[in-house]
């Protein structure tokens, strides 16, 4: 019983000012104007709403993609010891202590077309015009990569952090190159991490709203910049629908990775 | 031959100032059990991992079958390794387990499959196969280990304490179980362990370490009548200790005297000369009380019993000698042999070839 009196002060916040509020509003999805499905019905055919979100599930897979290959060679190298890996864990979690908000001017900033970037082109004398990055999908590819990436390195280090060390001598002394050991222990005992890392990047992804608002073109409005866009107008019941849609398919990606990859259990240790 | 042989010349292991293996030279023959003995830091395990190629030697030259194999990747070795914490990889069955080493030699899957069968038998697990690792107790995790790292047929096996994590009982059957594997096998088995027992129970040879150095090395009854220092003499087996002066010389025995107020005759492996002092050592139970023998021997000695414990298979009596020096003597019990008595005043009596100068 003590326990769950510990955690009541937190779960009766989360009630009042989350649970409640979120309710509320995907009721509206249903109560306006008046009961009914009719605006589900309308958001089945509704072009704008499926171009949105194939471009939101798009950007989620690359960015996910990204992350996994630039994180994991990270992930790798934090396990290496003394100093260097410190400061290598010190330089992945700097990100993390400056806004998003911050961190998407500071790409315009290197990626607008008198940005630091094509300054350098220019300069190096690769490119004879400045390229277009900014407000491309490009740029918010790049810009989601940096944001979340913390996200990515961190469980796969962890997952890797908890492999006996001496399995993979024991692989290397019973004669697999270290390609071999590598690909045939370090990487399947790593896979819990990865999941949750692949996860987390792309339910992150699915919700990001300041980043492609900033940094994309007119084709780059995610679920997130129509709702927020829908809300403006005043729209409740489509921005309810809208909200629906996208925790709908967050909860059922997650079923999905708990059910091929138990990454419930990637969160607390992998067991031995 | 089916072992390979291994020799060390003059091998060190520096880990920043610190020397962890500081000049051991050791040449093993082919099919030979030796065993590294030696206390936790004696660099024992540092110079299975120097073998076995994890770890490069500072200085010095390690060669496996006349060829030297400073630099060679472990992966190109050919040595079976089993660890302490046996490192089964978690997520392959049994089968996939032992198979591991012929994968990496492109073995065909039938090949490998009869293999693998064999292998299993050989260390009595058969039927076990599509187990997973942490479904097994860590006695049959430590044969599925023993099994991966001879599958290939290696012609030299590595074994980094491999018993350390299992109780005294599941340990002494696998020490037996060993010894017929390396007689079976035929192959050269060179062993960690900081236990005594189990050196003196399976090593054709044993190397004593101390301090990144070899203390001592010969068989299992050599190192334990005679050995040549005090750290010998106590890290294997029991002893006890008396300090002397070298009195003189016998054909056969150096007479020592002083030693607790008696004088006494010893063996030395080098020749003392006469006026040094020196450390006598001698195991407990090869010491006798007077009234228990028929035949005289060399060495008496008067003291008091001041403690007397049953420990089962014997009895062990604390004694002190008039000097004021303290003796262990150990004695079998049974129902013919009498127990003696705290307070009791009696004479020891034993012979010079079981009184080493170490």
């Amino acid at each position: 019983m003590t326990p769950l009196l510990l955690t009541a002060p937190l779960l009766l916040f989360m009630l009042v000012f989350y649970t409640l509020p979120v309710l509320a509003m995907l009721l509206r999805s249903v109560s306006e104007p008046h009961w009914t499905l009719a605006n589900y019905a309308a958001l089945s055919v509704d072009t704008v709403f499926q171009n949105v979100f194939l471009t939101t599930l798009r950007t989620a897979v690359i960015v996910t993609f990204g992350c996994l290959v630039l994180g994991y060679p990270v992930a790798l190298y934090l396990l290496r010891p003394g100093r260097t890996a410190l400061n290598a864990l010190i330089v992945v979690l700097l990100p993390f202590w400056t806004s998003i908000l911050v961190r998407s001017y500071a790409w315009m900033v290197l990626l607008g077309r008198r940005g630091l970037l094509n300054e350098a082109l220019i300069a190096a004398g690769v490119i004879a015009h400045p390229l277009r990055i900014l407000n491309t999908s490009i740029a918010v590819y790049i810009a989601m990569i940096h944001i979340l990436l913390p996200y990515m390195i961190l469980p796969i280090a962890n997952a890797l952090r908890q492999i006996d060390p001496s399995l993979r001598r024991a692989a290397l002394g019973l004669g697999a190159t270290p390609a071999g050991a590598f690909r045939q222990v370090t990487l399947p005992l790593s896979m819990p991490g990865v999941a949750a890392g692949v996860l987390l990047v792309f339910v992150l992804s699915l919700g990001f709203y300041i980043t492609p608002a900033l940094l994309g073109g007119p084709r780059d409005m995610t679920v997130a910049m129509l709702i927020a866009n829908q809300v403006d107008q005043l729209n409740w019941p489509y921005a309810a629908c809208l909200s629906a849609a996208l925790l709908a398919t967050t909860l059922a990606i997650m079923a999905l990775f708990q059910k091929l990859f138990g990454v419930g259990t990637a969160f607390r240790s992998i067991e031995r | 031959m089916k072992g390979a042989t291994v020799s060390l010349w003059s091998v060190e292991k520096d880990y920043g100032t610190v020397g962890a293996v500081r000049g051991v030279s050791l040449d093993i023959g082919a099919g030979e059990f030796l065993t590294l003995l030696g206390p936790s830091g004696s660099g024992k395990t540092t110079t299975l991992m120097m073998i076995a190629g994890f770890e490069d030697p500072s200085n010095g030259d390690i060669a496996i079958d006349g060829h030297s194999v400073v630099g060679v990747s472990p992966h190109k070795r050919n040595i079976g390794m089993v660890f302490q914490n046996y490192a089964l990889f978690p997520h392959m069955t049994v089968a996939e387990n032992i198979a591991f080493p012929l994968k990496q030699r492109a073995i065909v899957k039938t090949e490998q499959r009869s293999r693998v069968a064999e292998v299993l038998d050989l260390v009595r697990l058969p039927g076990y196969a599509e187990r997973y690792p942490k479904q097994l107790s860590g006695g049959q995790q430590q044969r599925v280990a023993l099994a991966r790292a001879i599958v290939f047929n290696p012609r030299l096996l590595l074994m980094d304490e491999p018993l350390g994590a299992l109780d005294k009982q599941l340990r002494e059957s696998l020490q037996l179980e060993m010894r017929r594997l390396h007689a079976e096998l035929g192959i050269t088995f060179v062993y960690v362990t900081h236990d005594q027992e189990e050196a003196l129970t399976m090593s054709d040879r044993i190397a004593v370490m101390n301090e990144g150095r070899i203390a001592q090395l010969g068989r299992p009854e050599d190192l334990y009548d005679r050995p040549s220092s005090k750290f010998v003499a106590s890290f294997l087996g029991e002893s006890n200790f008396l300090s002397g002066v070298v009195h003189g010389f016998e054909p056969n025995d150096i007479v020592v005297t002083d030693c607790a107020g008696a004088m006494v005759r010893a063996v030395a492996s080098d020749r003392p000369t006469t006026g040094d002092a020196v450390t006598i050592s001698m195991r407990p139970e090869r010491l006798h009380f007077a009234d228990t023998l028929a035949t005289p021997l060399s060495n008496r000695l008067i003291a008091t019993i001041t403690d007397a414990v049953f420990v089962g298979e014997r009895c062990r009596y604390l004694l002190r000698a008039a000097d004021g020096t303290s003796l262990v003597v150990k004695e079998p019990s049974g129902s013919g042999i009498r127990r003696r008595s705290v307070g009791e005043t009696i004479e020891l009596v034993w012979g010079a070839a079981d009184t080493v100068i170490v």
